[in-house]
């Protein structure tokens, strides 16, 4: 389980496109709420876990941020998608399909007879 | 490239780290917020909603730690904390800093400046395609084993051999260039060179041809190939000089090509070539026993130097079994790597120099050591609190080494700024180091300076770090600040440093005292003629002016008449003055004594003079007679020679009187009447006498005595005589350069000025590595006297003596400089033999230099250790224990 946070950290990059590729620029705290909505409460997200993935993907010059208003009038950093970032969404929407449809083969049952 | 992007941010994060975090915390606290808005929606009280939200978060501190890492990058930061927190110890102390950067900037300049000459002239390949395939190649026989090449062997060699894809022969000539255009008479350094020369080499000239094997032809029209100095100074650049005519020594020559600037080989005083078998006399084309030639054979891939020399080798012997007992011959034949025949002859001294410079650094490196040591002594306390505050050793030990680095980052970049300038000034005050103008301060240099600084400062740093950061903290949190022991250990490694440092001193001291008593030995030499007040200048009457007898002497008599009417002058004339070099000798056999055995040939250095020519000079007649004034022309049957002369080819017999037969104008050979026997001169200062033989200048043959020195004596400043001796020169020939005009003082401190040059630079050296280690050992026996106050005084409580203590005190600084003395001694016994080589006249293991250099060392670390012991020794016993 050494590599959880690794393979985690990936796999909610992907997931943080995917949200702002679909419903326009968020600020973290709507990011949280959406991924655990999404995932139908199941994923419990804390800030000290999104954080860094943000900040890779900010690093990476996948998404950009910039102050703004959130709905309730509170002042709120917003995340945005990029080029770059739509590219990498992409990329890695095709990379994730690949690589489940192979684990799926190893895993699935009929292949065996 | 997201990748490297991301570092990019981390790193610009890094370094404006005060606003992002800002940012971070503000969002922080946005989120806080609505996440508290939220669980109000949802109706909880205002405390439970705050309360809730930060439990979600999960710790504000430790995201912000998270966030703090991940942004920047933490090892960065750490760095750059050090490197402020080190910058900021030494701004506390610039005195220090200011000093040990400056010491090590000297070491690091110097081994920077000496790379960048050893890189340059030493180790970087000749500029010519496969440079690894030029050797150089000699003829060798039981006596000589580099001798330069005859032409007829060269031409053998060639046909002989298979190992070598071309040969080449050359060597030098001058020519005297005519006025024209406004342009002054000049003298020209030139080569003569088969046609081959540039082919072998692998380089072709820029404008133009080279030559041709038709050129290379004693019947062939004259041709000459410039170099781009004299193409660029006498013609201007202009391409328009191809296919014109020069007139040198007063032949046309038609200008075929123009060689590349940077072509420099062998010699960048060389100013054009012509094809050798047109300026070589033709009875010498074929001769065998004229050994006049400098040979470059370029290797065929993959054939080995040895194997391809054996072959040419015993192609000479043939030639030797062949011709012995007809004339000198040579039995042998040997090749050197090109680059090393060049510079062969500065590799000791350029090492010597590295090495003396390389034991400067050291001292430098163990001098900021010491110093570092003596500083963390007096940080121990603050070591302590840090490790009990929960600082890690290696965090202090990288602390201390950021230090010891930064201090070396400011002396390695003071450094670079003193190697331009040393390297500068030593290609510029070597006189004679081959390749000078091929040395410049390049990225290797920069390199080498960086891997050096950051060698040095590891060394430098690392001990005073662990000795630093080890210990109990307990007991240096105890410990009282003027306590008593403690501290020993760290006294004794200062110690040990500083033994180190005074060997290394010592090892330097004794080299630099061996050159520099080999340099005294080599300025005493006594020419055997005096040096004082003598002008010399060089004049070769060459061309159809100059093609008979008469025409050379009338020139030279009306010359000296001239001169000679300028009030207090006394003048000569002769081929080579003492000191100048060997230049060429001749073959004579002695008629009176029975015939030389086959294969044996007796050889003098060739001289001429006129009447005056000793007199002039005041060497002393030891026996007969000078020349008189009409021993001139067909009238010059008549010969001087010197002491070493007589004494090896006259041992048991009165020379006066006996006959010299050389071959000049006749294959026969003619006889000489030996009328008088002259003392011994140097041709060279540290070479010892060889027999030499003068014979008429003014017999005129051309060639033979068209070589001229004048030779001028004067009481008062005869440099002032130059201009108008010129003028006289000028009267009688407007066409006639004149070269090399120089006192005799001049010609003689040439020769020694490569050992002059070592000697003081290693001298300096050793200097400054002694006023290090004098300052050291101050240092340390200071500190010790304030570690010991207390003890002193106690000492002095109880009845001790004030000259006892300055005893005491004084035995205990000087026991590390005793034990460096026996060290460095021991080593430099070993060490000193490997200079033996550019020693002039003493043993390496000289005993008074070793003397000299024991009580230099004792002297200086008395006297360092001398003030603070005395200070001990004035403690006032009751103020030191009231200290307590």
């Amino acid at each position: 389980m050494a590599d959880k946070t690794e393979v985690w950290l990936g796999t909610l990059s992907l997931m943080v496109l995917r949200i702002l590729v679909t419903m326009g620029p968020q600020h973290g705290y709507g990011l949280a709420r959406r991924i655990e909505q999404i995932s139908g409460d199941q994923l419990s997200l804390n800030y000290g876990t999104l954080y860094p993935a943000l900040l890779k993907l900010e690093q990476e010059g996948a998404i950009t941020s910039e102050w703004g208003v959130s709905d309730n009038n509170r002042k709120a950093k917003f995340y945005r998608l990029t080029r770059t970032g739509r590219r990498q969404l992409e990329r890695q929407t095709h990379d994730w399909h690949q690589a489940t449809a192979i684990v799926a083969r190893f895993l699935s049952p009929s292949e065996e007879g | 490239m997201p990748k490297l992007r991301r570092l990019w941010m981390r790193l610009r994060a890094t370094i404006g780290s005060g606003h992002c975090g800002r940012d971070f915390g503000d969002e922080l606290e946005s989120i806080l917020q609505m996440h508290v808005d939220d669980n109000l929606h949802r109706g909880m009280t205002p405390e439970e909603a705050r309360r809730q939200a930060h439990i979600r978060l999960g710790g504000v501190e430790q995201v912000q730690q998270v966030a703090r890492d991940r942004r920047g990058l933490p090892w960065l930061e750490v760095f750059g904390r050090d490197l402020r927190y080190a910058a900021r110890t030494l701004l506390r102390t610039p005195g220090f800093a200011a000093v040990a950067m400056l010491v090590m900037a000297i070491g690091i300049g110097a081994s920077v400046s000496l790379f960048t000459v050893i890189h340059s002239v030493l180790l970087r390949p000749l500029p010519f395609p496969h440079p690894d395939r030029l050797v150089a190649i000699y003829s060798q026989d039981a006596v000589w084993s580099h001798n330069t090449v005859a032409p007829g062997d060269f031409y053998d060699w060639q046909n002989a051999s298979h190992g070598y894809e071309q040969m080449a022969i050359w060597r030098w000539t001058g020519f005297n260039m005519s006025a024209s255009d406004e342009q002054f008479p000049e003298f020209l350094n030139a080569g003569t060179c088969s046609w081959n020369l540039f082919s072998t080499l692998g380089i072709s000239p820029v404008l133009g041809r080279s030559f041709k094997p038709a050129d290379d032809n004693p019947g062939a029209a004259r041709s000459a190939i410039l170099s781009w100095a004299l193409f660029e100074r006498r013609f201007n650049h202009s391409p328009a000089v191809l296919g014109n005519t020069i007139r040198l020594n007063g032949q046309l020559y038609t200008v075929v090509g123009v060689l590349p600037d940077w072509f420099r080989y062998p010699n960048p005083k060389i100013q054009l070539w012509v094809p050798w078998q047109i300026e070589i006399p033709r009875e010498v084309q074929w001769s065998h026993y004229d050994h006049i030639g400098y040979v470059v054979g370029r290797l065929k891939p993959g054939i080995q130097s040895t194997v391809a020399i054996q072959e040419l080798s015993a192609a000479q012997h043939q030639i030797y079994l062949r011709l012995n007992g007809t004339g000198p011959v040579k039995q042998g034949a040997v090749a050197t790597p090109l680059l090393e025949d060049m510079v062969g002859e500065v590799k000791t001294p350029l090492y010597v120099l590295l090495s003396a410079v390389v034991c400067l650094l050291l001292i430098a490196c163990l001098n900021l050591s010491n110093l570092l040591v003596a500083r963390s002594a007096a940080r121990r306390r603050e070591m302590a609190i840090r490790t009990a505050l929960g600082s890690s050793r290696l965090c202090l030990i990288r602390q201390q080494l950021t230090e010891s680095l930064l201090i070396c980052l400011g002396g390695g970049i003071v450094g670079l700024l003193f190697a331009t300038v040393g390297t500068h000034w030593l290609t510029t005050h070597w006189e004679g180091l081959p390749r000078a103008y091929s040395v410049r301060l390049n990225s290797m240099a920069v390199a080498f300076a960086l891997g050096i600084t950051a060698t040095a400062g590891v060394l430098a740093g690392l001990l005073p770090a662990i000795s630093a950061s080890g210990g109990s903290v307990l007991s240096a949190l105890q410990e009282n600040s003027r306590g008593i022991g403690g501290s020993a250990s760290r006294t004794s490694m200062r110690k040990a440093l500083l033994t180190g440092e005074v060997a290394l001193t010592v090892v330097l001291l004794v080299a630099a005292g061996l050159l520099f008593r080999s340099f005294l030995r080599l300025r005493a030499v006594d020419l055997g003629c005096t040096t004082k007040n003598v002008l010399t200048m060089n004049y070769f009457l060459r061309g159809d002016k100059y093609s008979k007898p008469e025409q050379i002497v009338n020139f030279d008599t009306e010359l000296l008449e001239k001169v000679r009417q300028i009030p207090g002058v006394k003048a000569g004339l002769t081929n080579v003055v003492p000191g100048d070099g060997y230049y060429g000798d001749h073959e004579f056999w002695v008629p009176e004594h029975p015939p030389q055995p086959l294969g044996e040939h007796h050889f003098a250095a060739y001289r001429t003079a006129d009447p005056d020519y000793f007199s002039t000079l005041q060497i002393p007649l030891v026996r007969g007679r000078f020349f008189s004034e009409n021993e001139r022309l067909e009238h010059d049957k008549y010969a001087i020679v010197n002491q070493e002369f007589v004494r090896q080819s006259f041992p048991e017999e009165d020379p006066i009187g006996k006959h010299l037969r050389v071959e000049w104008r006749t294959q026969q050979g003619e006889n000489y009447e030996i009328i008088g026997v002259v003392r011994d001169t140097s041709y060279q200062i540290d070479r010892s006498a060889r027999p030499m033989m003068w014979f008429p200048i003014l017999a005129g043959i051309p060639g033979n005595s068209a070589d001229s020195v004048l030779v001028i004596r004067s009481a008062k400043d005869v440099m002032s005589l130059a201009t108008p001796i010129q003028k006289v020169i000028g009267s009688l020939d407007p066409d006639l350069p004149v070269k090399n005009i120089l006192t005799m003082d001049q010609i003689v401190g040439e020769s020694t000025a490569n050992s002059s040059f070592t000697a003081t630079l290693v001298l300096s050296f050793a200097g400054l590595s002694l006023l290090l280690a004098a300052v050291g050992l101050y240092g340390v026996l200071s500190y010790l006297v304030t570690q010991r106050t207390p003890e002193i005084g106690m000492r002095m409580a109880l009845g001790a003596e004030r000259k006892r203590v300055l005893r005491l005190m004084l035995l205990d600084g000087l026991r590390p400089a005793l034990v460096g003395l026996a060290l460095g001694m021991a080593a430099s016994v070993a060490i000193t033999r490997l200079i033996r080589s550019v020693l002039y006249g003493t043993s390496p293991l000289d005993a008074t230099v070793f003397i000299l250099v024991i009580l230099t060392l004792l002297l200086a670390s008395t006297a360092a250790c001398l003030v603070p012991a005395w200070r001990a020794a004035r403690i006032d016993p009751m103020r030191a224990l009231r200290s307590e």
